[in-house]
């Protein structure tokens, strides 16, 4: 998962500041890892450069002065390219489209269509796939049938998501 | 499309309270093997009776080959449906004691063929099948993967013009799963034979042309019929 996306995603929620944006981030994509502050405040920085994101102000804390940031229409724009992408089907894909669904539902995107985009594309490499396996020397066959049956899991995971979307978005909006 | 096969226009269907179909159009071109997906209940079983003329949609129109379905009595459909539709279900739909050839022969005999042409075709789908040496066997003496490619057989020894396969190798283990589906593909393809594929199975998708997918009981990315 690109987490200078997924934190953008949470940013588009609303203005926020570091502090706020880690916890958020810990509540929804850390269980397998959590954000370290220096990630947030460097990756903070490298969408001021580019224009993503922008300081609108600034608040008292228990140390230094806290800024709150905000995305700019170029970030919601880089955002919502981003998450009407299809990915290829890759070991990284669960936790990239883990991010997309929760980041749509979040921001009342349409989760589902997402969803829908990412079935096609896998579907449509499945249907590569086998067109190969046919005629192919068994040990190629046996390579293809790994990576179907690899695509096909990442399939189930989205079919179970898509079932659950009314469930998740709750669950999403509690910790977001 | 160029030359579609099948043409259905603003479907809809409900059983009551419960919409089962709620706007679907779709073109099947001529030849071409479409998978059908979608969740349990999400009306793909309703729109392939309705496709088949099983079931009569509540509005719009499904033309099959050229013949408007939604036009016919339930008679009309029965018949067209014998000589030009057909079905491979999941299981259970050899008759147990019959053979091979007397199962496949059935239709034929049925739209009126005479026997001795009807038992010759019926040997020469058994063979495109791999099947020759089982035609004298009865269901119960087979396995699961050569009862199913009798089906098959069956479904296309009168030469329809779509076969509607239901989970067709969904009782299947995945290495004789595969063996049905490549021996039933490879025949209809070879035959020109278009194919309506319905599947919850990814796996068995992928062998189609395409898929459309199901769901609320429209296909997926478009919207019931009174929203357009």
């Amino acid at each position: 998962m690109d987490r200078s996306l997924a934190l953008l995603g949470l940013m588009s929620t609303g203005p926020t500041h570091g502090y706020d944006l880690k916890n958020r981030y810990d509540a929804i994509f850390g269980a397998a890892r959590a954000i370290a502050y220096g990630q947030i405040y460097s990756t903070l920085a490298r969408m001021i450069r580019d224009g993503l994101i922008e300081q609108v102000g600034q608040e008292p804390g228990a140390g230094p002065d806290r800024k709150r940031y905000a995305v700019t229409s170029a970030g919601r724009d880089h955002l919502a390219a981003w998450l009407r992408e299809a990915d290829t089907p890759s070991p990284d894909l669960q936790t990239n489209l883990f991010a997309k669904t929760v980041l749509a539902l979040l921001l009342d995107d349409d989760a589902d269509a997402l969803l829908d985009l990412q079935r096609r594309a896998h579907l449509a490499r499945m249907r590569e796939l086998t067109h190969a396996k046919a005629g192919a020397a068994l040990l190629d066959r046996l390579a293809i049938d790994y990576a179907l049956f690899q695509i096909e899991a990442d399939l189930r995971w989205i079919d179970l998501t898509s079932a659950r979307l009314t469930d998740i978005d709750e669950e999403v909006r509690h910790h977001g | 499309m160029a030359d579609p096969i099948i043409t259905a226009s603003g479907l809809t269907k409900s059983f009551g309270a419960t919409a089962a179909l709620r706007g679907i159009d779709l073109e099947v071109a001529r030849g071409e093997v479409v998978a059908v997906m979608g969740p349990s209940g999400s009306g793909k079983s309703t729109l392939i009776h309705c496709l088949a003329g099983v079931l009569a949609p509540d509005t719009g129109s499904v033309a099959v080959d050229g013949t408007e379905l939604t036009a016919l009595s339930a008679d009309a459909r029965a018949r067209f449906r014998l000589e030009r539709i057909g079905f491979v279900f999941q299981f259970g739909q050899l008759l147990p004691d019959l053979t091979a050839v007397e199962n496949v022969a059935l239709p034929l005999l049925m739209a009126g063929a005479r026997r001795r042409d009807a038992n010759e075709r019926s040997l020469q789908w058994l063979d495109r099948l791999d099947l020759a040496d089982q035609a004298g066997k009865s269901p119960g003496d087979m396995s699961g993967g050569q009862a199913q490619r009798v089906a098959i057989a069956r479904a296309l020894a009168p030469q329809p013009s779509v076969v509607f396969a239901d989970e067709p190798t969904g009782s299947l283990d995945s290495v004789a799963a595969e063996n049905v589906l490549t021996a039933m593909l490879d025949v209809v393809r070879e035959s020109g034979t278009t194919v309506v594929l319905i599947t919850h199975d990814a796996r068995t998708a992928a062998h189609a042309d395409r898929e459309v997918i199901v769901r609320d009981g429209l296909l997926s990315g478009t919207a019931p019929v009174g929203a357009r």
